[in-house]
């Protein structure tokens, strides 16, 4: 028998980004919250420091920071008519576990999508024509404009102090930047991280082609840097262990350094770790959520915890199967296209390239995401698709942000893989090469979609959430068409050698691609296409708001985080300002 | 030429050291010995100005005698001695791959193991229902029966160019084994063979730094604000440091 605790404002389920974001602001407004997480507390001051920090197997290669899978997983398969098998230990993506979520290992490419992104289906039907888009391209417009989420993008950046160069400042294009970026109402909080040698090579490169190469944005201050919240950051030491590793700097941000130290000594939160949600409480008579409940994971014990505003900040996969589980909304269909819970998983469609130069001396393991360099010509609508065959783009980017020994090395295919001549190439080329990578767009299917898995359970009974899920012809065509640019440039940059990694036809659940998982609980304009409206608020229940990319209608060409932070903000300010004075439904249907 | 008559055990020693060597510390080393708290050996150890594991007895945790003259034979055929680096075994990897397998993560700790068990297809990845340390177990003697069966004795007994010739029949997925593919087990091998090469020595592989010296890379600490635009476009080199130097 569960045990039922005191009621309180708003619980968080899940203390990652948005979890934080969300804690932060409605402790700002008054309201009691308290922040469920499954996995452990993380501090940087305990948990982010050397030496220990600069450990490639523990992190990288045994995946410390990542969920435990002996907890829950995901299954998978690439199409409806197989059966899917669970993910014994993640791949091909990695979401986190422990206070800062994901927000702790990841490698803080910081990205706002393009104002056109925002309304890609009328955008494509009105360029092109109304029967341009696929019938099987299930893709929708947002409910939210660039121009809405703006100053919450501008908001997120100062939290993270994030670095780069403003290419289109309120709508003024400014040299250096990007200029096919959406107005921004400000400059970036901090200068660039230095540009690498071959990252100025690929700029070289691109311009000459006639693109617009500018330094990638990430959210790594390159020096010391006083955020939006009055907590001060550190400076990038492009120690180049950023993936999958904490910054010892708290240079790269995450929620543990940007908000974190404010929120652990409010009198209003409370921080409860280890602490599994298992279940949504669901007043469906009455469109509400009255709490959650969840396992105490030291213990095993079972408690429920009523709340007003139930805010549901855990991953992608977490949200949508505790909606499924719960009740809330209707499942998706792939075979009659109807309900929308699960509905428009996508994924990034990420192809890279390296190219090795002979008579060039770099140093790889020097660097972080912010010493690459990009191009965003083709990228969304940035470029006319009239003839392609396909819809999306990316941005390409060069540069070795690190090239650790254990997973960074590089050699030109046909090397040994062992042996002194496989030693000899590896010393050989360690210093000499780069690698390039293309951030393609998902643009949703109606065969790709979770659901609940009829077999395999989670360490409570629980039914896995199920990921059906390949790609697609158009994201195929996309990619191939982004690798040729990519090729383009690197024969301008005039390599000794270099080689093409086109994806595989299949999705594959190993190797790693990317964590830039989205969809199952869209966000759109009303109740039959989507199942939160514009403030992030659940359509069948009033008092529940689902952040993160699970709401995305589809993927871009751009890494999701500076997109799941804005709108946190965006959703934060409508819950704290509209919904708290008079609770029910934001958007009325 | 490898000599059938040479025990098992040596090739559950450390580096660099004599067969005669080898064979006497094998023998003097009772349990006691092997319990005894490290600091009690460690002045011993480098009085003789030599890597203290290369004089040490290795101590199992998790492989079996058979089993860890299989990964000697095998790490030292994936990084042989050469002008670059001391031999896989000199570097520590047996007791690398010995400690990853008895640890947390060669129990599988952190892995789905719920049922049923099915092959599936590529994409799907792992659905094996063994743990690493379970894995290399069967693994190694699948491995050793289709050397048997193929050249008449086990891997580890048979002369370098054969070893070498039997992991790329494993590489290519050649190699008839019975139950597990050869070439997923040839995978795992390779990996944890190259990740006890290139990891921090504090796991007891990459002895001495070596793998890192090789490379050039520098490891700790790795603070380069101050370096990254003077060494843009030169190289950088350092003596290289472990985790274990800042701790």
């Amino acid at each position: 028998m569960a045990t039922r605790l005191k009621e309180v404002d708003a619980v968080m389920v899940g203390m990652g980004w948005t979890g934080a974001i969300l804690a932060r602001e409605l402790t700002k407004a008054g309201l009691s919250v308290v922040g469920l997480e499954r996995g452990q507390d993380r501090t940087p001051g305990e948990n982010f420091t050397l030496p220990s920090v600069r450990d490639e197997l523990r992190y990288a290669a045994r995946l410390e920071l990542m969920q435990d899978n002996s907890t829950d997983t995901i299954t998978f398969r690439n199409a409806s008519a197989e059966t899917a098998l669970p993910i014994r230990r993640f791949g091909a993506f990695l979401p986190g576990e422990g206070v800062g979520g994901s927000g702790i290992h990841w490698g803080a490419l910081h990205w706002r999508f393009l104002p056109s992104d925002f309304r890609i289906k009328s955008h494509l039907t009105e360029r092109y024509g109304k029967t341009a888009i696929p019938e099987d391209m299930t893709i929708q417009d947002w409910p939210i404009s660039y121009e809405e989420l703006e100053p919450h993008y501008d908001h997120f950046d100062k939290l993270c102090g994030v670095s780069g160069k403003a290419g289109n400042l309120k709508g003024k294009i400014v040299a250096g930047g990007n200029p096919f970026e959406g107005p921004r109402s400000d400059e970036y909080p901090n200068k660039p991280i230095m540009t690498s040698a071959p990252s100025l090579m690929f700029s070289d490169a691109a311009r000459s082609l006639g693109f617009h190469p500018f330094p990638s944005p990430v959210a790594i201050a390159s020096a010391a840097y006083s955020n939006s919240e009055g907590l001060t950051l550190g400076g990038c030491e492009y120690c180049g262990y950023c993936n999958r590793i904490a910054c010892e700097a708290n240079a790269k941000a995450s929620a543990n350094t940007t908000i974190m130290p404010l929120l652990r000594p409010e009198s209003k939160f409370e921080l409860r770790t280890r602490a599994y949600m298992t279940r949504l409480i669901y007043d469906k008579p009455g469109k509400k959520v009255t709490g959650v409940a969840y396992t105490d994971l030291r213990t095993g014990e079972e408690y429920e915890q009523p709340a007003n505003i139930v805010v549901l900040s855990s991953y992608v996969f977490s949200n949508t199967q505790a909606l499924l589980l719960a009740g809330i909304g209707e499942p998706y269909d792939r075979a009659s296209g109807k309900g929308l819970v699960g509905k428009n998983y996508c994924y990034q469609f990420e192809a890279g390239a390296e190219a090795f130069f002979a008579d060039k001396e770099w140093n790889p393991f020097m660097g972080s995401a912010g010493t690459s360099a990009c191009i965003d010509d083709f990228n969304g609508e940035n470029f006319d698709h009239s003839g392609l065959g396909f819809f999306g783009g990316g941005y390409i980017n060069c540069g070795t942000a690190s090239a650790p020994p254990i997973n960074g090395r590089g050699v030109p295919h046909g090397t040994p893989r062992w042996g002194s001549d496989w030693k000899r190439a590896t010393v050989k080329w360690y210093h000499h090469f780069t690698r390039f990578n293309t951030q393609g767009s998902v643009y949703a299917n109606r065969e790709n979609y979770m659901d609940l898995d009829p077999t395999y359970k989670d360490a409570f009974g629980r039914p896995l959430i199920r990921m059906t899920y390949n790609g697609t012809d158009n994201d195929h065509k996309m990619s191939r068409f982004l690798l040729t640019k990519v090729e383009a440039v690197i024969k301008a940059m005039n390599p000794t050698h270099y080689e093409m990694h086109p994806r595989p036809k299949n999705f594959t659940i190993v190797p790693y691609q990317s964590t830039h998982n989205t969809g199952g609980t869209l966000m759109g304009a009303d109740p039959k296409s989507s199942v939160v409206n514009r403030y992030l608020q659940a359509w069948d229940a009033h008092n529940l708001f689902i952040m993160g990319a699970s709401v995305f209608p589809q993927q871009h060409g751009y890494n999701p985080t500076g997109t799941v932070g804005a709108l946190a903000y965006w959703s934060a300010k409508a819950i704290t300002e509209q919904y708290v004075k008079k609770p029910g439904p934001l958007v009325h249907a | 030429m490898a000599d059938d008559t040479i025990p098992r055990r040596r090739f559950l020693l450390g580096a660099g050291i004599a067969g005669t060597a080898v064979a006497t510390g094998l023998t003097s080393t009772s349990p006691s010995e092997a319990q005894a708290p490290s600091g009690t050996q460690a002045p011993a150890t480098s009085a003789q100005a030599t890597p203290p594991a290369s004089v040490e007895p290795e101590i199992l945790l998790a492989l079996t005698a058979t089993e860890a003259a299989f990964v000697s034979a095998a790490v030292d055929a994936f990084i042989p001695a050469d002008e670059l680096s001391p031999s896989g075994t000199d570097c520590g990897i047996v007791t690398f791959i010995d400690r990853q397998l008895a640890s947390a993560w060669g129990g599988g700790a952190k892995m789905y193991r719920g049922g049923p068990y099915q092959r599936g297809k590529p994409e799907q990845g792992y659905q094996l229902p063994l743990t690493p340390k379970e894995f290399f177990s069967a693994g190694i003697a699948e491995a050793n029966d289709w050397s048997r069966r193929t050249y008449g004795k086990e891997f580890d007994r048979l002369a370098p160019a054969d070893r070498t010739a039997a992991l790329k029949a494993m590489e290519e997925g050649k190699a008839e084994f019975i139950g597990l593919g050869s070439k997923s087990f040839f995978e795992r091998l390779l990996t944890i063979t190259m990740e006890g090469f290139f990891s921090d020595p504090i796991y007891g592989g990459n002895r001495n730094r070596a793998s890192w010296t090789m490379l050039g890379f520098p490891g700790l600490p790795a603070t380069y604000a101050g370096k990254f635009e003077e060494y843009r476009s030169k190289r950088y080199t350092a003596h290289a440091q472990s985790i274990a130097d800042f701790s």
